[in-house]
């Protein structure tokens, strides 16, 4: 098994790959990227400087040394101690390099916009609508942001540690 | 008393009230509409495949709530369905009958506290005549709530009110737990 061969400093394989993945996206953005957290489950790093987080993207994407060409999830977090709302991005490179590796890209609270990545991936049109609809971060360049599982009109953001759900919707008493 | 029960071997005649006729016919043919909203849908599935074959009982879903009898809510009511399912109870023609199958349509089930999103039983916007319990219920449930609809429509008359009916099912109504002691005693002496 790849993921259990441990080299001789006695880390994984998966962990070796990603900070060489990590390496060349350094490399190419520099201090826009932060250091990578090699974690044994996940390996991440963030994206520092979100204006850049689309230009990562596409780079990452089409990076012949990274080809991530598959977004496996994206999914929304909310931080209220850092007054931030977030995305975790999961990348593979499926059927060509093999290798994994997650982005965090973190915006204000309130109001805050992080780039879209949907005309990277078709598969984040409809993740960052989910996003959207549940923690109201607003993804500029999107082609369609709607909300995706809550009707149009619902109020506030439910995923939200501090969402208090609405009294009535439409006449029809909410909470029991 | 079903119908079929009373003896019609003297050249097929049959004396009874109208009342009797029109509801046998309308038991026997309740027609609920085919639409499901989460696993209860799948367990109503099964109950109208043929190891269950709810069409024996004359029960065959309807693509369209203009011919249906009986609307089986089997699933999560979610409040972006809500307004939806009050327009399908609106467009059933009367008499219509309305069966809340599983715990979230009774009651929410398990988003009774933290599902933001989900109406808290069915009842809350149209009127049920028969919730059956379960998370799903089994398809032996879903047709003794079947069963229990077919009881209530034959306690209907021309001119009594559906409450009316329902007081005369109450009184008619057995408490099964004589019933059950007696079969477990059976059971046990034999």
């Amino acid at each position: 098994m790849e993921e259990t061969q441990a080299n001789a400093a006695g880390e994984s394989a998966e962990i070796t790959t990603a900070k060489a993945v990590w390496q060349v996206v350094r490399d190419a953005f520099g201090e826009a990227v932060s250091e990578l957290d090699a974690n044994p489950f996940m390996p991440f790093f963030e994206v520092l400087e979100r204006e850049r987080w689309r230009d990562i993207a596409l780079f990452m994407r089409d990076d012949p040394v990274l080809l991530f060409n598959y977004m496996a999830c994206l999914s929304g977090v909310d931080y209220p101690e850092e007054e931030k709302l977030g995305i975790v991005c999961n990348l593979e490179s499926l059927g060509k390099h093999g290798h994994k590796i997650a982005v965090k890209v973190k915006c204000e609270r309130e109001g805050g916009a992080i780039p879209s990545v949907a005309k990277v991936w078709k598969t984040a049109e409809w993740h960052e609508r989910e996003a959207f609809d549940m923690y109201g971060m607003i993804f500029t360049g999107h082609p369609d942001l709607r909300r995706i599982l809550c009707p149009e009109d619902w109020e506030g953001y439910p995923l939200r540690k501090d969402y208090e759900v609405q009294e009535t919707y439409h006449g029809i008493k909410v909470p029991n | 008393m079903g119908l079929l029960d009373a003896n019609i071997s003297k050249h097929n005649v049959l004396v009874t009230s109208v009342d009797n006729v029109m509801n046998w016919a309308r038991l026997s043919s309740l027609w609920p509409m085919g639409f499901g909203l989460a696993c209860c849908a799948i367990e109503m599935m099964a109950t109208n495949a043929s190891n269950h074959d709810l069409e024996r009982f004359g029960i065959f879903p309807r693509s369209s709530p203009r011919q249906s009898d009986l609307m089986i809510v089997a699933g999560t009511v979610t409040m972006k369905m809500a307004e939806r399912v009050i327009r399908l109870y609106e467009q059933m023609p009367e008499p219509r009958y309305v069966l809340s199958m599983g715990s979230c349509s009774n009651c929410g089930g398990p988003y009774w506290k933290h599902g933001y999103h989900v109406l808290k039983g069915v009842d809350k916007i149209i009127p049920v005549d028969v919730y059956v319990p379960g998370c799903p219920p089994r398809p032996e449930s879903l047709i003794g709530g079947l069963m229990k609809i077919q009881e209530l429509v034959r306690m209907e008359q021309i001119g009594i009110s559906r409450e009316e009916a329902i007081k005369k099912l109450d009184q008619k109504s057995l408490d099964p737990a004589q019933l059950i002691q007696g079969e477990r005693k059976g059971a046990l002496t034999t």
